[in-house]
């Protein structure tokens, strides 16, 4: 039924969306910021690396699974993105987009060059005990650290649409990301609802550089290539659209897969890219954004 | 440039006059360090520059201007190295090919309405499509890079940018000093005004009948144009290039750190801030390696904090502030 060749494909895709459930939990945390604080985090793929650190750390001196090291470390995030936002960054939002990109970039510098001291520049794997594990589905052979992952990832984005749909916060920050003079005439504190915004959109991408740890070696220069692959992600799905950024991060890990597998690995970030300008130009509001009034 | 001039009062003349004659006389008594350094500010002033046409004046935020650098040095190398075509005939094939890619990014933008961190991101998109590009062309080496051959007989064939550290200190001042005669020239023409008022606001732009794409476009062209020469500067003063390198993100954002540090949207914001930015990367290695710190990143650590204070305290940049403290500018409503 499954010739070998199809197997292989399947095999590749099945990759593809697994490693592209986890780049969509980090995109989200970018959305949230994005999308309602309107900042331009570029620190973003530098906070992924500091919690694959952060695990592997957890992982190497205590032994602790990243898939539970996962929850103290996007607690932390958390709270470091409400006092980052209540700090320092509050008086950057509204400003111009340069200025703001200025101090986030100095942010990516701080942080990627202290991982760089502490850590050096090489790779460091985490060698799980159970990395070379896998499942056999019929022709289909799968990573058990993937499914792990990606069942973890799955479950962080379901707790957190859960949170946005639900809860008064939740609401009340979809309401600053919606109307944001409505919300402060109602009375909603704009700016603590940033700071929990903030906060969260550390928290998801602490939780995705946990489980990214799993699949990748942690290295100092990650940081601004998952920035890009955030933004990327954020854009193709459309802003404000949480269920866009994960369909766009299922998108492009099975795009970065099969281009691995089809060209040169090397090459694979070309077709996001590709597809980001195809995007940008066709639909400028995303796959599943909303039409700008 | 007369009225860049006349727009000074009597101190600021006197300041911009004595930097001049500063930079005129410095090899003089400068080490080969130092004029290194020299050469290494004039050249961000010149890029910086060229990068300020298009963001402090037009408003069209790029953040992957290493992709004209980029294209500009490999052009000319190319052109040198496989037909011994020399930099100053190969200078108009490298801007013209980074023209090219600026008119396409423009054009894609514009056309299709893209904006701020949008258009941002498109720019960074090329860029990095072009670096992953250059990678796989084996014609111009691939990821090993391409390499100027140094040849003793050619050395001191200024006219094929085969001088000395002296010649392109000169030929960064020159360049330097030409942008920034460029840029004043431009914010005092029409098209400058045209920019402003689209930086502005681009709907009462349009509405007051200016036509907002093709300002844009010329931005953009003229911006690509001048980064490119920028380009064949650096790759026949390095004389080594590497896609991982040129084309890099990095690349892009320590082109913009000075302008936007000195200030977008001013003739001497982007010149202040190279003086600022690349003496403070010098100064931070001879000190980290004074106090024995030789973990790799502790520099960029504290280049990184100093960033964020230098934009937390003067957010629209050191230059306005400076010039309004030392009384340089004339009042102007």
């Amino acid at each position: 039924m499954f010739t070998p060749m199809l197997s292989i494909w399947l095999n590749v895709v099945v990759q593809g969306v697994l490693t592209g459930l986890l780049y969509g939990l980090m995109a989200l945390g970018l959305s949230a910021i994005f999308g309602v604080v309107r900042l331009v985090n570029f620190a973003h793929g530098e906070f992924a690396v500091v919690a694959m650190y952060a695990a592997f750390v957890l992982f190497r001196a205590f032994g602790l699974d990243p898939l539970i090291a996962m929850v103290p470390i996007a607690a932390v995030f958390f709270v470091v993105g409400f006092a980052l936002q209540r700090m320092l960054i509050n008086s950057f939002v509204g400003r111009p987009d340069h200025e703001q990109f200025i101090l986030l970039v100095g942010l990516a510098i701080v942080l990627v060059n202290a991982v760089l001291i502490v850590f050096g520049p090489d790779a460091q794997p985490a060698n799980l005990p159970y990395a070379f594990d896998s499942y056999e589905v019929g022709p289909l052979i799968i990573d058990k650290v993937r499914v792990f992952a990606a069942v973890a990832a799955l479950a962080v984005c379901a707790v957190l649409f859960g949170f946005f749909r639900f809860t008064s916060t939740g609401t009340a920050i979809r309401a600053c990301a919606d109307n944001l003079i409505g919300a402060a005439v109602v009375g909603l504190d704009v700016r603590r609802l940033y700071a929990v915004t903030f906060g969260i959109g550390l928290a998801c991408v602490g939780a995705a550089g946990s489980l990214m740890v799993t699949i990748a070696d942690a290295v100092p220069s990650l940081g601004p290539a998952y920035t890009l692959l955030a933004f990327t992600i954020v854009i193709i799905g459309g802003l404000g659209s949480m269920a866009g950024a994960l369909v766009a991060g299922l998108l492009i890990g099975v795009s970065e897969a099969l281009a691995g597998f089809l060209i040169a690995p090397s090459m694979k970030s070309m077709f996001s890219f590709a597809l980001l300008v195809a995007v940008l130009v066709l639909r400028p509001q995303g796959l599943l954004g909303k039409k700008p009034a | 440039m007369i009225s860049l001039w006349g727009d000074m009062n009597r101190r600021g003349q006197v300041v911009v006059a004595l930097a001049l004659l500063l930079l005129l006389v410095a090899p003089l008594g400068a080490t080969r360090y130092v004029l290194s350094v020299l050469t290494l500010i004039l050249y961000f002033v010149y890029v910086g520059q060229a990068w300020n046409l298009m963001m402090g004046y037009a408003g069209q935020l790029s953040l992957g201007h290493a992709l004209y650098v980029g294209l500009g040095g490999y052009v000319s190398a190319a052109l040198w190295v496989h037909f011994g075509i020399g930099p100053w005939l190969g200078v108009f094939p490298a801007v013209a090919v980074a023209a090219a890619f600026g008119a396409a990014i423009g054009w894609l933008g514009f056309r299709f309405g893209i904006e701020g961190v949008y258009f941002a991101l498109l720019t960074i998109a090329f860029a990095e499509f072009t670096r992953i590009g250059f990678d796989h062309i084996g014609f111009v080496g691939g990821a090993g890079g391409l390499f100027i051959p140094y040849e003793e007989q050619r050395l001191g064939q200024w006219w094929n940018l085969r001088g000395s550290q002296l010649f392109f200190y000169y030929l960064a001042f020159a360049l330097a000093a030409a942008a920034v005669l460029l840029t004043a020239l431009l914010a005092r023409s029409r098209l400058g005004y045209q920019w402003i008022a689209i930086r502005e606001d681009e709907t009462a732009a349009r509405a007051l009948g200016i036509d907002v794409f093709r300002a844009k476009l010329k931005a953009v062209l003229i911006s690509s144009s001048m980064t490119a020469i920028g380009g064949v500067f650096y790759a026949f003063y390095y004389n080594s290039l590497f896609p991982a390198q040129l084309f890099d993100m990095g690349r892009s954002i320590e082109l913009i750190l000075g302008p936007i540090v000195g200030g977008t949207g001013t003739v001497f914001g982007p010149v202040v801030g190279a003086f600022i930015l690349t003496p403070l990367g010098e100064i931070l290695i001879s000190v980290t390696e004074h106090l024995g710190i030789n973990a790799p990143g502790a520099k960029a650590v504290f280049f990184g904090l100093t960033l964020m204070t230098i934009i937390y305290l003067v957010p629209t940049g050191v230059w306005p502030w400076l010039s309004r403290k030392l009384g340089l500018a004339r009042r102007r409503p």
